[in-house]
């Protein structure tokens, strides 16, 4: 029998500039879950695996399971194959090998990203566990906050060059400020 | 000249530069103009068009003379304003629009022939002969006027751009600003203090006056201290806004590095803000008016205010004996505040009747200046008492007209300014910019302790809106007059009385305008050019208004302003592109197989964003073409291997999935079995096609589109337009799954071999007929197959999770190559696909409807689909449309192009006998000659008949004929194997 070698996006990428780290991190399986109509796939998602259905903006963990709000009644679930029981209740897609996954953390990430993110990311706005879909640069892209200074990023997994690209050249100019 | 004691310059930091290659010394703080002074130099610059001597005429952004190319890291920046550029050690700063030298201008001719350039002089003279115009007249001008010269290399400097949000934007850190944010930040608001300065503080850094008891200065740098510390303000220093926008959004303009001697390769220059904020506080102070007096722009005459900035900021008085001339109680600081150091004030003259000035210098009350004289710099003065003249040794004259509030910012949403009487200028129309409320000078306030009370009072307004509460905020005592001030806006006399400096507009030109009937401001501006370039005409717009309101016979608000439009600075092309240099233009898409792609020496074509292979070029080949036609033959005789990830995939789920399809595409698919593809075609609302593909019925109520790869996007978004906006009632979820497979074609009448040895289990044709789908596994990866095919051949498509992707695609082409087989690229591809007549969008481009290109039939008579109606319309079914076809040259060596026209034999190649056009062409090594597809009047009906194919481009003429677009395998016996 053959033997298909995987590969990551960025071939396990961890660079660490000033104060802020960009590494390609795993997180699981992600599957796209969007209930079908009237459907309640909070309940079934929350009964097999420990999280709700979010709401625009949320995201929900339960230990190594997350899941996050991806769009219009729609979301990602990451760590976890969507279960039987929800499987029935939604749409769901494997999109795992869909995206470049990044952790972008440190003192400076919030600083990096406002270089390429357009949208309101001030703590005050954009608290520890909130989500968004927005930009990076001119990519499409998935951002949480998913600790005080570190942020979880999702591109398309073909911009992968791209992204790391944008990503440390900027961490370059704001490790250059010293901000 | 230095004077001991005073300026907020570090004098234990002795500082190098240079200036047009003469070596100086300066100190830490000051700016390359202070600097300048300090030593002595009073030409910096050449005027615009007369190539007049000029020197520094300000302090501040505004600007207008002495302008510069600052030399960094082996580039240089052009019209770099003097007065903003700080000094660091080594700088290197070049006058500009100057021949031979600075000193010497050769082109100061201009100057003598003055009196034919006037206002409009090359609408009136350069009008013959018409062809001189491009050629002659241009060209010399350029060279002869001009600010600074362009760098021709390739811009390599970093630049930068950044978002920005906040509760509230505070545009100036002088007295109301620093008041603002103080409040603001106390409350705690989430603040952005912006000003253009390193140090805060604006005009309180400038006066020799008291701000809560202490010097204003020093005020100015403790409130500094403490928004400094608040973790809820961000002070942008060197940071000017620039534009106002909808929504609360603001441009600025961030110097980074300009004033850094050796700044790191990875230091941004400039950076661009993009600010989003609740509220915003314009406190940017205003800007003192010159008076457009005779002969009023030798080196050595400025503003009044710019030689108390100069005099307290840098410790630098700009000459030994000057002059102050004003209209104003305000200026006649600037007499006190020199003579107070000793500098000599040799007249301080008032143009008002009877103002009472005691000072150790002369003073002339209702006087006014009417010349001046100096070659290189002013050394003597004319004024004027009544009839009586006197001249006056003088080497600076220091004027003041009074102030004009900057409004700029507040007129970019399209409001105009206010004409205020009590101060004789324009001051912000109420609510100009939603969200924006003006406060201090910049809305006509004038005193000090009004300035302070303002920023307090638009804090507290902006905190209640926001729904914070102010904090205690005691307003500081501070001087509270402003003294009065007369209105003097030009003198007539014998020599020029310049206006607007850094265009050579002077009261005659503007006169002159009027006199031809541009008596409109806005035509008045065009005419002149007053008002244009970098400083926008920040000392001159108001003056220049009142000179054409007087030449017109009107009052100035009857005149009105001109359009005041961002930036309000000079902002570098680089600054405004910033992220977008190089690759950062746009992403880079890569397939799975790109590395081994390029491991084979592919050129790689873009196709959208994604980099596909253009061919597989093998060894002893020279051109693509060798190659290409090898990859053809390959695939019709054996098999061959080809990522078509690119397409487009969406997963479409949901009870109503099925009628939603039908509701989309043209033909049925509301009855496909699971298992089971179709191809299917989509139209626009207005009845032409949008794109083309197949979609696999993976499951009951479950659909895999299949789009192109040029129109994926544009697919995605008119389904969810549909699923969102036209059918909300119905259950159907869309995502993309584009970049989750790796998908490579394998077509080739050895195509099922190559899959059966990677499969775990094989295929065959009856587990696997043509237009099959379903899952397989490789090495127990779930994996995806379709027997479908663009080549006309027995052919699949295989995808697999992306992250296997380039192992598939690796094994692929090896398994191939045992047997003859290999990887194929996009130029045989797309030959495959014209031997078979399959349409691209070089086909469906956009003009072309399902009747066009022989697909009505597709267009299902028994449901409705989008486009239908639109389709049906009268002359979208006329027969004698341009309809496709196929084309083969009559002698088989013919040469046929794309985007040739065609028509019919013995006519005239003109637009009227215009028969229709080639939309792709190839060679065909199947057919051992060139083919094509186009669209031709009554094609279809045309068969056989010989038409010529003409390319006016290229200068090629082919008899062709016309035959069906099918070439090759008309019975599609092949593709089932």
């Amino acid at each position: 029998m053959v033997k298909l070698i995987a590969r990551t996006p960025l071939d396990g990428l961890d660079i660490s500039l000033g104060q802020a780290r960009l590494r390609e991190v795993s997180v699981g399986p992600i599957w796209s879950v969007a209930p079908f109509r009237g459907a309640d796939a909070g309940a079934a998602l929350n009964a097999a695996h420990g999280v709700g259905f979010p709401s625009p903006g949320q995201s929900m963990q339960n230990g190594d399971v997350r899941i996050i709000w991806s769009g219009g009644g729609q979301a990602f679930l990451m760590g976890a194959v969507p279960d039987a029981s929800v499987a029935r209740l939604a749409a769901t897609t494997d999109q795992s090998d869909g995206w470049t996954v990044m952790e972008l953390s440190g003192a400076d990430a919030r600083e990096v990203l406002v270089r390429l993110v357009p949208a309101d990311i001030r703590p005050s706005e954009f608290g520890v566990g909130a989500t968004m879909r927005t930009a990076v640069q001119h990519m499409a892209a998935s951002i949480t906050r998913v600790a005080e200074g570190a942020y979880l990023v999702l591109v398309f997994r073909s911009m992968a060059g791209t992204v790391r690209h944008e990503l440390e050249f900027v961490m370059k100019s704001v490790a250059a400020r010293g901000v | 000249m230095r004077i001991e004691g005073k300026g907020r310059i570090d004098r234990t930091r002795k500082i190098g530069f240079q200036f047009d290659g003469q070596r100086y010394s300066g100190f830490h703080g000051d700016t390359l103009a202070s600097a300048l002074m300090a030593n002595g130099v009073r030409l910096m610059a050449r005027s615009f068009k007369y190539h007049r001597p000029r020197g520094v005429f300000t302090a501040g952004s505004e600007e207008p003379n002495a302008l510069m190319e600052i030399m960094q890291g082996g580039e240089y920046t052009p019209n770099i304003r003097a007065t903003v550029q700080e000094l660091y050690d080594g700088l290197k700063a070049k006058s500009q629009n100057r021949w031979p030298s600075l000193k010497y201008d050769l082109l100061s001719v201009n100057d003598l022939a003055a009196p034919f350039l006037g206002a409009g002089f090359y609408y009136k003279t350069f009008m013959w002969p018409e062809k001189f115009w491009e050629s002659v007249f241009e060209p010399m001008i350029r060279r002869a006027a001009g600010l600074g010269s362009l760098p021709i290399g390739h811009d390599t400097t970093r630049y930068e751009k950044a978002f920005a949000h906040c509760d509230v934007l505070i545009v100036g850190a002088g007295p109301a600003g620093l008041m603002a944010a103080c409040a603001a930040g106390r409350a705690g608001a989430d603040v952005i203090l912006a000003d253009e300065n390193k140090a805060l503080g604006g005009r309180l850094l400038s006066e020799a006056e008291e701000v809560d008891g202490k010097p204003a200065a020093q005020w100015a740098v403790e409130m500094a201290a403490e928004l400094v510390e608040m973790p809820n303000v961000r002070v942008m220093r060197r940071t000017n806004i620039t534009g106002a926008y909808d929504g609360g959004v603001y441009g600025a303009l961030e110097r980074v590095s300009h004033h850094l001697s050796d700044p790191s390769d990875d230091l941004p220059l400039e950076c661009f803000w993009r600010i989003s904020a609740k509220r915003t506080i314009l406190t940017a102070g205003a800007l003192e008016r010159p008076i457009a007096f005779p002969n009023n722009d030798r080196p050595g005459i400025m503003m009044a205010s710019a030689v108390r900035s100069y005099l307290h900021r840098y410790g630098v008085a700009p000459g030994k004996s000057v002059a102050v001339f004003a209209t104003n109680d305000d200026a006649h600081r600037t007499a006190h505040d020199l003579a107070a150091v000793g500098v000599k004030v040799a007249a301080l003259i008032d143009s008002r009747e009877g103002v009472e000035v005691t000072g150790d210098f002369p003073v002339y009350s209702g006087a006014q200046l009417v010349n001046t004289k100096g070659r290189q710099g002013v050394t003597q003065i004319e004024l004027r008492t009544g009839n009586a003249t006197r001249t006056v040794m003088a080497d600076t004259v220091a004027m003041s007209g009074g102030w004009n509030p900057q409004v700029s910012l507040t007129c970019h949403l399209n409001k105009r300014p206010i004409w205020n009487d009590a101060i004789s200028g324009f001051v912000p129309a109420e609510n100009a910019v939603p969200g924006m409320v003006v406060a201090g000078a910049a809305n006509g306030i004038y005193d000090t302790a009004g300035c302070l009370r303002a920023g307090a009072d638009a804090a507290r307004g902006v905190l209640n809106d926001l729904g914070l509460k102010p904090s205690e905020m005691k307003v500081p005592m501070a001087s509270d007059g402003a003294g009065m001030s007369d209105v003097l806006w030009y003198i007539e006399g014998k020599g020029r009385s310049w206006l607007d400096f850094q265009n050579d507009v002077t009261a005659k030109d503007v006169k002159q305008a009027a006199a031809e009937n541009f008596a409109s401001v806005e035509h008045m501006k065009r005419y002149t050019t007053q008002g244009m370039a970098p400083d926008q005409g920040k000392n001159s717009n108001i003056a220049a208004l009142a000179v054409l309101a007087d030449a017109t016979g009107r009052s100035i608000p009857e005149t009105g302003t001109t359009t005041y439009r961002p930036p309000f600075v000079p902002i570098s092309l680089g600054a405004f592109g910033a992220g977008a240099q190089g690759k950062g233009f746009q992403p880079e898409r890569l397939t799975t197989s790109h590395m081994a792609t390029l491991g084979r020496q592919a050129p790689m074509v873009e196709a959208g964003l994604w980099y596909r292979p253009s061919y597989f070029p093998a060894p002893g080949e020279t051109t693509w073409r060798e190659a290409c036609d090898r990859e053809v033959t390959m695939v019709r005789k054996s098999v061959g291997v080809c990522d078509v990830s690119t397409l487009g995939k969406i997963d479409i789920q949901g009870a109503d999935a099925g009628q939603f399809l039908d509701f989309v595409y043209t033909n049925g698919f509301g009855k496909l079995k699971p298992g089971r593809v179709r191809y299917g075609l989509m139209l626009r609302e207005d009845g032409h096609v949008m794109d083309d593909g197949t979609t696999a019925c993976w499951a009951e109520n479950h659909y895999v589109m299949t789009t192109t790869t040029a129109a994926a996007g544009q697919v995605m978004k008119h389904l969810e337009f549909v699923r969102q906006g036209l059918r909300p009632d119905w259950d159907v979820q869309i995502i993309s799954t584009t970049e989750q497979w790796a998908q490579f074609a394998v077509a080739g009448p050895r195509s099922r071999e190559v899959l059966n040895s990677l499969l775990d289990t094989h295929v065959n044709d009856t587990n696997f007929p043509f237009m099959q789908c379903g899952p397989v596994s490789i090495g127990g990866i779930d994996a995806r197959l379709f027997r479908i095919s663009f080549s006309g051949e027995h052919a699949y498509e295989i995808a697999v999770p992306a992250q296997f992707g380039d192992s598939l695609f690796r094994l692929l082409t090896a398994q191939a190559e045992t047997m003859g087989g290999g990887p194929y690229g996009m130029e045989a591809l797309n030959v495959l696909r014209i031997e078979k007549g399959f349409i691209t969008h070089a086909e469906i481009h956009g003009r072309v409807t399902a009747y066009d290109v022989g697909m009505d039939r597709m267009v299902s008579t028994k449901k409705d689909c989008i486009g239908k109606a639109a389709s049906r319309r009268p002359g979208l079914l006329e027969p004698d449309r341009e309809r496709l076809v196929g084309f083969r040259p009559v002698d088989p060596a013919g040469q046929l192009t794309a985007g040739a026209h065609l028509f019919t034999k013995g006519d005239p190649p003109v637009v009227v006998n215009d028969q229709g056009y080639v939309t792709s062409v190839a060679h065909s090594p199947t057919l051992s000659h060139m083919i094509g597809l186009g669209f031709v009047k009554s094609g279809p009906e045309r068969m056989g008949e010989v038409v010529t194919m003409v390319d006016l481009l290229r200068k090629i003429q082919t008899p062709v004929e016309i035959c069906d677009p099918v070439m090759f395998d008309p019975e599609g016996a092949r593709v089932r194997g």
